[in-house]
């Protein structure tokens, strides 16, 4: 909902929300000059989480990177990593005696991306439920994390920061009872999603809280740079993992939801409802993902670098005089397009390694949409375009 | 609505704008080299003809040739812009290369709201000026931070307001010319 600001300028009230603040994710500031109830000027300030990861990325080796990436998004770091090492694998690419990744191991990667796309989008809508004031769902949306983190810790012994996905293939092989756990998971979440849709996303006083609250249109969210769930609430057609497809991605038919103004007769394409409703939707797809690239895994080899049944091809010769050039390489992270942008001098340690986040972009739009807005939308606005803070200061 | 090949995209622009010279990097990846008093025009063909319709700044970002082994040898400043057609579903890169000493390009934020930020960042960690931006301020590190973090010859500061980054005797280990004879990676 849109109202005029009606005191002339000069009698704005400054608030400062942030950095330390519940509603904003992470150590997020913004500044914003409120005329009463409504928003008249919104400035993000950022910066508070730069670790200069960039910097870090021509400093240290190519495989020693993928630690790092962890620490882009940690909410989704099994994508943080996958986007890096298929970056990095495109330009070890360029030499003929390059190894492919096992077939195993496309399958493990698409199946932890998806497990903690599921994650990811899980703790965003339930955070976005508890910024706008109902508490009980964000419990449930950190319940079913906490099983996909039970799962991860099996894999791989970490909880967060997993460093899993690396160069070239994954880590460690699955633990024998991994296909059956994550088939329980997965039946157990279809269960928990009605319980979920039934709690909260039907319930009227949450769904008009967010109807035509902040909408992007569709040509907005294109030139403003917005990507993943947010250009796809705002009804854009488009997921990397069809239509520029990755990985093992290109077998797996991806089906892509997108925003229709799913609020009803209050709502319009591109509000913050939309974009909360296509994470949940996402959810969905990732759960049908999952079980087909279940369905693919082949048995494990004895050998690891097996080109059908290993975990992880042998690419450290390589890694040590990689090919000269460069490479631009997307993926479909939770928080949208993730592009590495990474030039080789043909040494051991990277030229230049340049992350692309969602978040980033996203939060260029804040104080375009944000303008006109009352005061207690701001935290649904934040919520529904879920911005992760570590992933815009990098 | 087809995607150009890389080729068909250079003949399109070099036809209005003949300085525009199509590159390959070592592995195939194909870019454009621009002037930097050519991008706002280059930029505005990209964007609008409809042929090309390159609505998406998928990335705008920097990098430093300073010590690259790139032919010539060089020291300026890349900027990289990472175009993207939603309608015909094809990419070019952009690159234009501004004189460290006068690092000057104009901004493309007119045409692509995205450059806003992106540009903010480049201005930030490289000391690219983006002429015709409407706020260029820094955006990762503080306002009287000295220096260019990702320039290549970036001095570490020793301390930031009395906090001092090291503790006594301890010195940072390396640069991007970590391992290589005689390069201490910046001691400050």
């Amino acid at each position: 909902m849109t109202v005029e600001a009606t005191t002339p300028a000069g009698e704005l009230m400054k608030l400062s929300m942030g950095p330390q603040h519940p509603a904003t994710h992470g150590v997020l500031r913004i500044v914003i000059e409120s005329d009463g109830e409504v928003v008249a000027n919104c400035t993000p300030d950022h910066g508070y989480l730069h670790r200069s990861i960039e910097k870090i990325g021509e400093c240290v080796e190519w495989a020693m990177f993928v630690p790092y990436t962890d620490r882009v998004d940690y909410v989704c770091a099994m994508n943080a990593n996958l986007a890096y090492c298929v970056a990095a694998e495109r330009i070890l690419a360029a030499d003929p005696g390059a190894p492919k990744v096992p077939f195993r191991a496309e399958c493990i990667r698409v199946l932890v991306a998806e497990l903690n796309r599921i994650s990811s989008h899980m703790l965003a809508v339930g955070a976005m439920a508890m910024d706008v004031g109902a508490y009980t769902p964000f419990l449930h949306g950190i319940a079913q994390r906490e099983q996909v983190n039970d799962i991860f810790e099996r894999l791989c012994g970490q909880r967060l920061t997993y460093n899993y996905v690396t160069v070239g293939g994954v880590a460690f092989d699955l633990h024998p009872s991994a296909p059956q756990e994550v088939r329980a998971f997965l039946d157990q979440l279809e269960r928990e999603f009605v319980r979920f849709n039934k709690l909260i996303t039907t319930n009227t006083i949450f769904r008009d809280r967010c109807a035509a609250v902040a909408p992007v249109s569709a040509k907005e969210a294109v030139a403003w740079g917005l990507v993943g769930p947010n250009l796809r609430g705002s009804g854009v057609d488009w997921d990397l993992r069809r239509d520029e497809p990755y990985g093992i991605y290109g077998q797996l038919d991806v089906r892509v939801p997108t925003g229709q103004a799913y609020a009803g007769r209050k709502g319009v394409v591109g509000d913050c409802y939309d974009r909360y409703v296509v994470r949940l939707l996402e959810v969905r797809e990732s759960i049908r993902l999952c079980r087909k690239v279940l369905d693919l895994l082949p048995p494990a080899a004895d050998k690891p670098n097996d080109p059908v049944g290993g975990h992880q091809a042998d690419v450290s010769k390589l890694l040590r005089k990689p090919p000269k050039g460069r490479v631009h390489v997307r993926t479909e992270a939770p928080r949208g397009e993730m592009g590495y942008f990474i030039v080789s001098n043909g040494t051991k340690d990277p030229w230049r390694v340049r992350v692309r986040t969602g978040s980033f972009t996203a939060s260029g739009i804040f104080h375009k949409v944000m303008r006109g807005i009352f005061l207690a939308d701001v935290v649904a606005v934040i919520g529904s375009f879920d911005v992760v803070v570590p992933e815009i200061d990098r | 609505m087809s995607a150009l090949a890389p080729d068909a995209i250079a003949a399109r622009v070099q036809a209005v704008f003949p300085n525009v010279i199509p590159f390959r990097s070592e592995n195939g990846e194909p870019w454009l080299a621009v002037a930097p008093a050519d991008l706002p025009g280059v930029a505005a063909l990209l964007r609008n003809d409809a042929a090309l319709a390159c609505d998406c700044l998928m990335d705008l970002t920097g990098w430093d040739l300073k010590g690259y082994p790139a032919v010539p040898p060089s020291d300026d400043i890349a900027v990289v812009l990472l175009l993207f057609s939603m309608a015909h579903r094809h990419r070019v890169q952009l690159e234009v290369r501004a004189p460290r000493a006068a690092c000057e390009v104009p901004s493309v934020s007119g045409l692509w709201p995205a450059a806003l930020y992106f540009e903010r960042e480049v201005f930030d960690l490289f000391g690219v000026t983006f002429r015709g931006h409407p706020s260029l301020r820094r955006i990762m590190t503080p306002d009287d931070w000295v220096g260019h973090p990702l320039r290549k010859d970036y001095v570490y500061p020793s301390e930031y307001h009395g906090v001092a980054h090291l503790r006594e005797g301890q010195r940072f280990e390396g640069g991007p010319n970590r391992g290589s004879a005689g390069a201490a990676g910046g001691t400050a």
